[in-house]
């Protein structure tokens, strides 16, 4: 009782410093980057679905994100859309790929599935950077608009664009919350624990594997769309590799299977990105490196440790409370009791 | 018949791992399957419970052909099983590990998860109760709230016990539900067989330690090199002269 309190104080906190911050630091620029941010969660929120809770490990996650942002575009810019028509539209074009993608894709396994949805990213970024008459190819699409008023209110400044994004990134969070916590989830989970075993309780793998991957699009292409009329431009450069290694990063520094992972790694990996600018490329140099020790020593991400680190402490108090109550207790099995604590 | 296969045949390539095997079992009854290692058990049972396809033969439970199924239907008509080692969600508790052994007893899909269904609380409810249910019957009440990592080897095979359970089957195949343990607790396990037989489930195991096969088993089947070489009570099996070969080799003169 006492961590779910815990656990709806700190949502509060988070979702009441996110509506303040643009009040709090009026900096026009700090906006701009938490808005980013924010649009990438999103995209990180749809691969932690697949790869964190299911253990489908997609890297064509910055193909899907490019499919959704080049619908919104070609919708809006070239067909003359209504911008909230095409925004629907975008992420179900993105997740209907994701399905066809995904009848092939789900026949594989582990390392097959990683190094198949690598290709399928690839392709995505090929077909974009080709297809000029459409994309634009490497010139891209320009002139994508802000999303277009609804009713008094209007999307054309930083600060009205910070809200619409976070309103979607809580809509994402509330969305993955009821999803990993439901029978749902629960089968996920199962999956991604032992296929054999799922299968054996009764679960249609293949099914709630599908169902997994479209909606795991679908969030990339939410991701997407919103980056494109945030950003206005976009190239196919979007679609790149580095952009799935981004969000993977993101994922893994966070925590693969947690459910706040998503920001908290986004948001550190973003706001350190921002100093070591000068850096360039060999940021990588720091990053890499850093992403090795995480990923031995803390699997589980940031939040991931946190939660082990409380666990522990949670288990400590018990055994020294049950220590206290049973008086008269042999003080060497006591202390032993405790040591293996420490070393579990 | 309740569970029968007739003319099961397993080929991987060139080796033959289950050969012609016809085997009934019996309702009610604990029906022990035996045999030297790599005789060609587990994929007997995993050819039973769908996980491999035959290559030829039949899997006929309660009169319907289930031989083409795949293994998530055949768990749904009531046929469950264990495997030699459980992969259980270690950052979780032994209750929530549980809990997804009914899914397939529910409806509720992700549209009940995301817009919370009065379907979506009730089923939760219903899954809740049968893993409390399960977790009692096999005697882990004091561990469901214990995380799975830091549960003994024995109480994480009463964990694949309550798993195959609360999918509410009539028959379960065990895979080798005593390796790893010490006797004190094999003796335990096997008590938990005869509590789920005398509740009505049909049990199938796969064993090697032989003291307690011939003390709670009804019907034993030896295998060899993917053969059936006997089949019959305990005692049968007991002065069988081929299983006493198969197990040690050459003749023996007694």
């Amino acid at each position: 009782m006492q961590a779910f309190l815990n656990q709806k104080t700190i949502t509060a906190a988070f979702i009441l410093l996110a509506v303040a911050f643009p009040i709090l630091t009026q900096n026009n620029y700090f906006i701009y980057i938490v808005t980013l941010s924010f649009i990438w969660m999103i995209g990180v929120y749809g691969l932690n679905l697949l790869a964190g809770y299911t253990g489908y490990l997609s890297l064509a996650h910055a193909g899907f994100f490019a499919v959704g942002a080049y619908s919104l575009g070609i919708l809006t810019v070239k067909a003359g859309i209504n911008y909230w028509a095409a925004l629907v539209l975008a992420c179900l074009i993105t997740s209907f790929i994701g399905l066809l993608i995904g009848l092939i894709a789900l026949r594989t396994k582990e390392h097959f599935f990683a190094i198949y949805t690598l290709c399928v990213g690839y392709i995505l970024y090929l077909v974009i950077y080709n297809w000029e008459s459409i994309t634009g190819g490497v010139r891209g699409l320009i002139g994508i608009p802000a999303p277009s008023n609804i009713g008094p209110i209007s999307f054309q400044n930083p600060l009205s664009q910070y809200y619409l994004v976070l309103f979607f990134l809580l809509f994402t969070i509330l969305m993955m919350y009821r999803i990993v916590h439901s029978l749902s989830g629960r089968t996920f989970i199962a999956i991604r624990n032992s296929e054999e075993l799922a299968q054996t309780i009764g679960i249609s793998t293949m099914k709630n594997k599908l169902v997994v991957l479209v909606l795991s699009t679908f969030f990339a292409g939410l991701a997407g769309a919103l980056y494109a009329s945030f950003i206005r431009f976009i190239g196919p450069d979007i679609g790149y590799i580095t952009i799935t290694f981004d969000l993977l990063m993101y994922l893994l520094v966070g925590g693969i299977g947690t459910l706040a992972g998503p920001i908290v790694g986004t948001l550190l990996l973003v706001w350190v990105s921002q100093y070591l600018q000068f850096l360039q490329d060999y940021r990588m140099l720091i990053f890499g490196p850093l992403l090795t020790l995480i990923i031995i020593f803390y699997p589980r991400g940031i939040v991931g440790a946190i939660y082990s680190w409380k666990m522990k402490l949670g288990k400590k108090a018990k055994r020294t409370s049950d220590r206290g109550k049973s008086s008269g207790h042999d003080k060497g099995t006591g202390s032993m009791a405790e040591k293996k604590v420490e070393e579990g | 018949m309740f569970l029968e296969t007739k003319h099961l045949t397993k080929q991987f390539g060139g080796l033959v791992a289950v050969n012609n095997v016809d085997f009934s079992i019996e309702k009610g009854k604990i029906n022990a399957i035996i045999g030297p290692n790599g005789a060609g058990k587990s994929t007997f049972f995993n050819i039973i419970s769908g996980l491999h396809p035959s290559s030829s033969g039949q899997v006929i439970f309660k009169g319907k052909d289930i031989t083409k199924l795949p293994s998530n239907k055949i768990a749904k008509l009531g046929v469950a099983r264990t495997f030699q080692t459980t992969h259980l969600f270690e950052q979780s508790t032994v209750l929530d590990n549980v809990i997804v052994g009914h899914r397939l007893r529910t409806k509720s899909n992700l549209l009940d998860a995301v817009l919370r269904t009065k379907r979506f609380w009730t089923e939760e409810q219903k899954c809740r109760e049968k893993a409390i249910e399960v977790l009692d019957f096999v005697g882990l009440t004091h561990a469901a709230h214990k995380m799975a990592d830091s549960i003994t080897q024995e109480e994480k095979k009463r964990v694949a016990f309550a798993l195959a359970l609360a999918t509410d089957p009539e028959v379960v195949f065990l895979d080798e539900p005593a390796a790893g343990i010490n006797p004190d607790e094999t003796e335990g396990l096997a008590l938990l067989m005869e509590k789920m037989v005398q509740k009505g489930i049909t049990v199938c195991l796969i064993e090697h330690k032989m003291q307690m096969i011939m003390k709670i088993s009804d019907k034993i089947m030896v295998l060899n090199h993917g053969e059936k070489i006997a089949e019959g009570t305990p005692e049968e099996i007991m002065g069988n002269q081929t299983v006493i070969e198969a197990y040690l080799g050459g003749s023996v003169s007694a």
